[in-house]
């Protein structure tokens, strides 16, 4: 038996190696506007792991939807019938993700990634991008590094990042009278840039950051009763947490336990997703406020395409996956502007872009920068008693408009050159 | 000081898991040779199991402490005459590999079905305040913790050193030839142990879904740290695992406090010192030359 398997094996990876050859080796867009004669766009994210809800799988269904629509909506007019969706999984490692990245661009003709949650495997993406110089629009991750010292010529950031979480939690909450904080954050890149972002933006307002307290990152043991009796001795108002995914929910869990609220320390969260609202119960939560970038139940123009997406899905959308669908409506409708999927000339159909639609309100791509700015909202958690449907757990307190919203181009360390 | 005992109590709440669950790898170990690396899952399983009971059939979380390690560990015993007993005779990695992949399905399986954020579970009704112990006030359900896992733990010891069965199985964990050249069908018990070491898991997994984020990852992060416990207890030792379980959850939290950043990696520095030390583990015997 294994004498047959191996020259099928030898034959088969010889085919495999000539069809390659000669599609690369082939004609590349007869009008020479499309590259490859298609539009390629790659999905790179968390598929399996722990963002894999709050993106993941359903981003991809968003990435598609919006392929659809595009080609509903522009029909025999549109730039190229041939528009591709390509996944791949980066299991948050910066390294898989470098390799990805790369195989994406060179292998699968990617004209763009989206996506890419983890702040390291962001910039490892935002790096390969610069070098092949094809286009990256971030939406999940969270570093301003992305539009700061590491930014580039390919590189958007659509969604959110830690200044705009610190600007709108931090402020709002030490203005409406917490002047103390107690912070404690997981001890890695995001962590540390969040813990660096919320002490700026509570100084900033008035108030005082009174202690932190690291954790180990990941934590293993799921414990944070050390972190949470440690806070009550420095007398704070509120208790900031920088955890995300099942961390918060355990942190939350074990904040609840320890009866923190009770003992005059209340709760913010710096990153926040309605998964996770889901995950640890509204009444968990209830009263807490947060940043957010998009909210499904905010009004009837983000309902309609929440509805859609829970037919495909059959759960509601996070702000992560209506970005997804909003920013690969952007990069089609640039190409569609464009003419052509040529990334300099898509770079410069984006740049300083003013765009609408249900997830960018007042959004502007900022050619200095590139980072995306648009509305954002100040929520708060619902107790259970007022949640009326699935996934109803925000009460939108206020508007941040878009111009106060995100870093100052003023204060950017960005240099595009 | 009363801050010093308070970390210490949390760090006992903590250890209460690991000693838990390394007793239920020892016993394994010990009699059967078998590395359990699906250790962690059944956990997992327990904790999950718990949240399906409530959620699809309102069976509250006293019922689910009783019948979910009462499952798993029936399904234990199914696993181990199916797939295990086959593997026992080889190289101990086959088992170690087939564990491995049981893992990989259990957590796959409910990844397909719940996805991987975690899901609710609320503390069982009576227990959500807190208790005030002299020098300061505790979760009661953390405090419930603590007292029922010592209260398991014994129960186990007691299971082990006072009656028949549990001669046996000591016996045959320790000297396994020589209890079988006694006359003692040690065959018919391996079952039931394997059984039993995979409920205590399951019972460690209800008890951590109040407090901790019920998710199809829950195991694998905390298997790694159990497995870390039961070397420096003494593969196979009964005692030493839950002594080291204790030990490690306190090591931890005193560490947390006073040197953060290294908690985690003191166990497996501590790991390595006690397997220079003592190879066989802080309360193993060492093995005489056979």
């Amino acid at each position: 038996m294994r004498r047959h398997i191996v020259p099928a094996i030898s034959v088969m990876t010889a085919v495999t190696l000539l069809a390659a050859c000669g599609g690369a080796g082939g004609p590349s867009g007869g009008g020479g506007k499309i590259s490859d004669d298609k539009i390629v766009l790659g999905v790179l994210n968390d598929q399996t792991g722990i963002y894999a809800d709050l993106s993941g799988p359903n981003a991809v269904e968003a990435v598609k939807m919006a392929v659809e629509d595009f080609k509903a909506k522009h029909g025999d007019d549109a730039v190229s019938k041939n528009i591709e969706v390509v996944v791949a999984d980066h299991q948050n490692k910066p390294e898989i993700a470098n390799t990805k990245a790369q195989e994406m661009y060179d292998r699968q003709k990617a004209d763009i990634i989206l996506d890419v949650p983890t702040s390291s495997a962001a910039l490892a993406v935002a790096g390969q991008a610069a070098a092949k110089k094809k286009l990256h629009i971030n939406i999940t991750a969270a570093t301003t590094e992305l539009t700061g010292a590491k930014c580039n010529k390919y590189t958007f950031h659509y969604a959110y990042d830690t200044y705009m979480l610190a600007n709108g939690t931090g402020t709002t909450v030490t203005q409406a009278g917490a002047k103390s904080w107690y912070l404690v954050y997981p001890d890695y890149a995001f962590g540390q840039d969040m813990e660096k972002s919320f002490t700026n933006a509570v100084e900033e307002a008035g108030g005082k950051v009174v202690g932190k307290k690291s954790s180990e990152f990941p934590n293993t043991s799921g414990d944070f009763s050390s972190q949470l009796l440690q806070a009550p001795a420095a007398k704070p108002d509120v208790l900031g947490t920088m955890h995300a995914g099942g961390e918060l929910v355990n942190l939350v869990k074990q904040y609840n336990q320890f009866q923190l609220k009770q003992k005059g320390v209340g709760l913010s969260v710096g990153l926040m997703f309605i998964t996770d609202i889901h995950s640890a119960g509204p009444d968990a939560l209830a009263g807490t406020k947060f940043t957010d970038a998009w909210y499904w139940n905010f009004d009837e123009q983000n309902r309609q395409w929440a509805d859609k997406f829970k037919e495909k899905t059959g759960s509601r959308p996070s702000f992560a996956h209506a970005g997804n669908y909003s920013a690969t409506m952007t990069y089609l409708e640039a190409v569609q502007a464009a003419g052509t999927d040529a990334s300099d000339d898509v770079v410069k159909n984006l740049e300083g872009k003013e765009v609408n639609d249900f997830f960018l309100r007042n959004g502007k791509i900022r050619a200095e920068d590139h980072r995306v700015v648009h509305d954002v909202y100040l929520a708060e958690v619902k107790p259970k008693s007022q949640v009326t449907e699935d996934y109803d757990y925000e009460k939108i307190v206020t508007t941040i408009p878009a111009d106060k919203a995100f870093k100052p181009v003023a204060e950017s360390t960005c240099s595009m050159s | 000081m009363a801050d010093v005992l308070q970390h210490a109590f949390n760090g006992l709440v903590n250890g209460s898991f690991y000693a838990l669950l390394a007793l239920g790898l020892a016993v394994i170990f010990g009699m059967l040779g078998v590395v359990n690396f699906a250790h962690g899952a059944f956990y997992m399983l327990g904790a999950f199991g718990a949240f399906v009971l409530l959620e699809e059939a309102g069976i509250n979380f006293w019922v689910a402490l009783l019948l979910m390690p009462l499952l798993l560990g029936v399904f234990g015993m199914a696993l181990e005459r199916l797939l295990v007993r086959r593997l026992v005779g080889l190289d101990p990695l086959y088992n170690f590999l087939l564990t491995f992949g049981l893992t990989l399905i259990f957590t796959d399986l409910l990844r397909m079905k719940y996805g991987v954020q975690p899901q609710q579970y609320p503390q069982p009704a009576g227990l959500d305040g807190t208790v005030d112990l002299g020098l300061f006030e505790y979760p009661a359900y953390q405090v419930f913790v603590l007292v029922f896992s010592v209260l398991v733990s014994l129960g186990a010891w007691l299971l082990l050193a006072r009656t028949r069965v549990g001669m046996i199985v000591r016996a045959a964990t320790e000297r396994p030839e020589l209890t079988r050249a006694l006359g003692i069908d040690v065959g018919r018990w391996i079952s039931p142990v394997f059984g039993f070491g995979i409920a205590l898991a399951a019972l460690s997994g209800v008890l951590a879904a109040p407090m901790r984020a019920v998710s199809p990852l829950m195991g694998a992060d905390l298997i790694i740290l159990v497995f870390a416990v039961v070397v420096i207890g003494g593969l196979g030792s009964i005692f030493g695992s839950v002594a080291a379980g204790f030990l490690i959850g306190m090591l931890q939290a005193l560490g947390n406090v006073y040197v953060p950043g290294v908690a985690t990696t003191s166990v497996f520095i501590l790991m390595a010192v006690v397997l220079l030390w003592r190879p066989a583990g802080l309360f193993g015997r060492e093995e005489a030359a056979a």
